[in-house]
């Protein structure tokens, strides 16, 4: 018997998460960069029933020669993407082991306002040396330092996301003040590296805090609301998923579908003859698209959700989309999220105290 | 009114070009009218941008800051506060509007050129040639106690930064060779060789080494903004900048007096002096008569500074708290404490307060000026009031005769103050010749008039380096 309905998510970066995804995308090799194509992929996502789209980044080119090597930035394509859909979440990717925690954490604040609390953070890192020659920044080398740097970023954006509360913009025409500056905090945040001051310069987004996915060996599972887990069989995953200690668990699935057109098998070996599809040691589903029904359901047991990466998006998401989806529908067993609905409540997860306000009532209590 | 092109004017055939500044952190914005919204709501920046672009306007423009103002240690309380990340904000306008320029501020002290460099191409790919940046620069620690690096830049090593990092942005964005992406999957790769170049920079403020992840856009670069009014902001305005957003606008022969020193910078450093437009930022009150426009500008000056505001103005110059006195009775009798700046935005600068204040009680003994009746009288003179015709007739005077190339209007109300503007003023200007009747490009660039980016002038072919 399957568990209780999914959430379903996509990742829509690049043509699809082979590295030669473009030879099979219905669209020239430039078109990846328009904002017509970006929001069409979207489109088709949110229509579909998807809860959630990410969207990966990083500051190094998303592949190497002969494949595709440009990505506009991801916080920009989500607020794009968040101003043209009404009901999907989206989730960039934002690795903060480089990047300033301050920016990171008002750029998100504000996708949040401007999709109306759809908002998610993927917090990945900047592994590679070359990301440090980059940004110019000295690199950080090593697991330890950098799950550290990850942390540290993670720390700053969600106590600065609570330097406001909710009421603090207050427009007291008798008083004449704007903002009532009782509530709003410094954060005083002093880490290994740098110190962040605070108050935010963006209001607290409507979710109050965002919702922060990522890998549990990456950021301590206290800071995350979605661990994404990854396995190359379901036991694997289920016990990767009974071990993350987050609020809600993502199983991370790669999947080859049959077309009307050609086979997943086909669809694969025509693309490995460019290049192999990266292992990174997660579930893959090669086959039909009621097997991955089948698959989706033993999943459900484990795991409140799943994100999907497809192996090509414009033969894989159409395929999703038709067959997919409406047959886990049909079986109550697909968690659409509703219009007017935050990307935390959709997942069922409450919308978190500010803690500078909790600490304000918990000062008058004594 | 009927067209005319008077030719015996210095250009008779310029043309008017508005943007609009939704402001951030300020007191000019009125938030306590009944039809004040919201300044986060998703809703207002899109109904002014669209407005702005039923006007056939040039660019909606974001400002910046990086820490809440504060005075005396504490967070202002006055003022709006509280907006959005520029680019971010803008990336989703970009799916809302379809011709309008993008103006993000983006500061170069507390960002680093791969990133913003990056972030701006994003915008600028998303919006199709829509993308500004205008290039700010900090000089306190007190901004930097938010930021990874911390402490402060000295003037000149700020602006000095700031060069280096659009040297670096402009290195990023001629990365790739036009064409550099296969026109089909059959091809043999997605990116021509060589045609994408890594990007080497190594001197005081950056040394870096990576690939440009993007192509240029429909403009080739996002416009560069200047806003800096020193010596050292408007060479480097000539230097670099297509538009400079000045704040010389309320006074035709101080206008053009500006506009001469750029022309005579820019042909200082070889640019054609007609390479860089100016659009002062300016407030623009309308009304049916002369006398509406003025009772509007009236209300709209008691809004904008209301008793507590005026104090704290008061306040900044005298160098005292003054928050407990009578905004409505007169003058403080003390004299002004010459304060210490401390870093803070509470500090201003102010040459010598002495003078100020006894040039203020001079005046306020004149006219009998309560202390808020002098702030308002004497403070920053802003903007441009008048019927839509009367003012139509001066903005054609000051475009004709080279005083601006037009206006960064700062609207007094969120989200409904470009309305009138929109449906008055335009149609005003475009019977006098000095406004565009439809889009004629689809770029910023193109709105503005400008030629190609300037590392990108009739450059020679060059050779597929790296």
């Amino acid at each position: 018997m399957p568990g209780p309905a999914l959430h379903l998510a996509v990742e829509i970066d690049g043509d699809g998460s082979h590295p030669a995804a473009w030879r099979r995308a219905a669209h020239s090799p430039g078109q990846l960069l328009t904002p017509r194509r970006v929001a069409r992929v979207a489109a088709v996502a949110e229509n579909a029933g998807f809860t959630l789209i990410t969207l990966d980044d990083g500051v190094l080119p998303p592949g190497a020669a002969p494949d595709p090597v440009a990505r506009i930035g991801a916080v920009e394509r989500a607020a794009f993407v968040a101003a043209s859909t009404s009901t999907v979440g989206i989730a960039p990717v934002v690795p903060v082991t480089y990047a300033e925690p301050f920016h990171v954490s008002s750029q998100l604040a504000s996708l949040d306002h401007i999709s109306g609390g759809r908002a998610g953070w993927l917090v990945t890192e900047e592994e590679r040396p070359e990301a440090a020659r980059a940004w110019g920044r000295p690199p950080v080398t090593g697991t330890d330092a950098r799950a550290r740097a990850s942390r540290d970023g993670v720390e700053v954006a969600r106590a600065l996301w609570d330097s406001w509360e909710d009421d603090a913009v207050i427009r007291s025409v008798a008083t004449s003040r704007y903002l009532d500056r009782e509530r709003l905090h410094y954060i005083d945040f002093t880490g290994e590296s740098y110190a962040v001051k605070g108050p935010a310069i963006v209001p607290r987004p409507p979710q109050g805090q965002l919702v922060v996915l990522g890998e549990p060996d990456r950021v301590p599972a206290a800071q995350l609301d979605v661990a994404l887990v990854a396995g190359r069989d379901l036991a694997a995953v289920a016990w990767a998923a009974a071990a993350a200690g987050t609020p809600r668990v993502f199983a991370e699935v790669e999947v080859a579908l049959d077309t009307p057109d050609a086979t997943a098998a086909e669809r694969v070996a025509d693309l490995e003859r460019h290049a192999p599809w990266t292992d990174r040691g997660r579930l893959r589903h090669i086959g039909s698209g009621d097997r991955l029904v089948a698959l989706l359901g033993e999943l459900s047991r484990h795991v409140d959700g799943v994100r999907l990466h497809p192996l090509v998006l414009d033969e894989d998401l159409p395929v999703l989309s038709r067959l997919v989806l409406p047959a886990l529908s049909e079986r109550r067993h697909l968690a659409r999220p509703l219009p007017g609905t935050s990307l935390r409540s959709t997942l069922g997860l409450e919308r978190p105290a500010n803690r500078f306000a909790a600490a304000a009532v918990q000062e008058e209590a004594r | 009114m009927t067209r005319t092109d008077p030719l015996d004017v210095p250009r008779p055939h310029a043309q008017f070009h508005f943007g609009v500044f939704f402001q951030g952190v300020n007191h000019w914005t009125i938030w306590s009218a009944p039809d004040s919204g919201s300044q986060i709501d998703p809703a207002s920046f899109r109904k002014v941008a669209q407005t702005a672009e039923r006007g056939l306007f040039d660019a909606f423009f974001l400002g910046e800051g990086l820490r809440l103002r504060e005075v005396d240690g504490e967070i202002h309380d006055l003022d709006v506060a509280g907006r959005p990340d520029a680019i971010t904000q803008l990336a989703a306008l970009a799916a809302v509007t379809r011709r309008i320029g993008l103006v993000s501020t983006s500061n170069s002290t507390f960002n680093e050129p791969a990133d913003l460099a990056r972030r701006l191409s994003g915008l600028d790919l998303l919006s199709e040639g829509r993308a500004g940046w205008n290039v700010v620069t900090t000089d306190n620690a007190w901004t930097g106690a938010n930021f990874r690096r911390g402490g402060y830049l000295d003037h000149a090593d700020r602006y000095r930064r700031a060069e280096e990092f659009l040297t670096v942005a402009r290195a990023l964005w001629d990365g790739w060779d036009d064409k550099a992406v296969a026109d089909s999957a059959d091809a043999p790769a997605w990116s021509a060789p060589g045609a994408v170049r890594r990007v080497r920079h190594q001197g005081p403020q950056f040394d870096l080494d990576l690939a440009p992840t993007l192509p240029r856009s429909a403009q080739g670069h996002p416009v560069i903004f200047q806003a800096g009014d020193s010596g050292e902001g408007r060479d480097f305005a000539a230097r670099n900048a297509d538009v400079i957003f000045s704040a010389h606008g309320n006074d035709f022969d101080d206008a053009l007096a500006f506009a001469e020193d750029i022309r005579n910078r820019l042909r200082a450093v070889g640019r054609p002096d007609d390479d860089l437009r100016i659009l002062p930022g300016t407030e623009i009150i309308l009304g049916a008569t002369e006398e509406e426009a003025q009772e509007k500008k009236r209300w709209i000056r008691l809004q904008q500074v209301t008793p507590a505001t005026a104090l704290g103005i008061a306040g900044l110059l005298w160098g005292i708290d003054l928050s407990d006195r009578d905004a409505d009775g007169p003058l403080p009798e003390e004299d002004p404490v010459v304060a210490e700046n401390d870093g803070s935005f509470g500090a201003r600068r102010i040459a010598d307060p002495r003078e100020v204040v006894a040039e203020w009680r001079a005046k306020a003994q004149a006219h009998r000026w309560s202390l808020r009746e002098t702030v308002i009288a004497l403070g920053p003179q802003r903007g441009h009031v008048g019927t839509p015709s009367a003012l139509a007739d001066k903005f054609a005077h000051f475009v004709r005769h080279g005083a601006v190339d037009g206006f960064n209007v700062t609207p007094y109300l969120i989200p409904d103050g470009l309305d009138d503007i929109v449906d008055l003023l335009v149609p005003e200007l475009q019977e006098r010749g000095v406004y565009r009747t439809e889009y004629t490009g689809t770029t910023l660039r193109d709105h503005l008039g400008l030629r190609e980016p300037l590392t990108h002038r009739s450059a020679p072919a060059r050779a597929h380096a790296s």
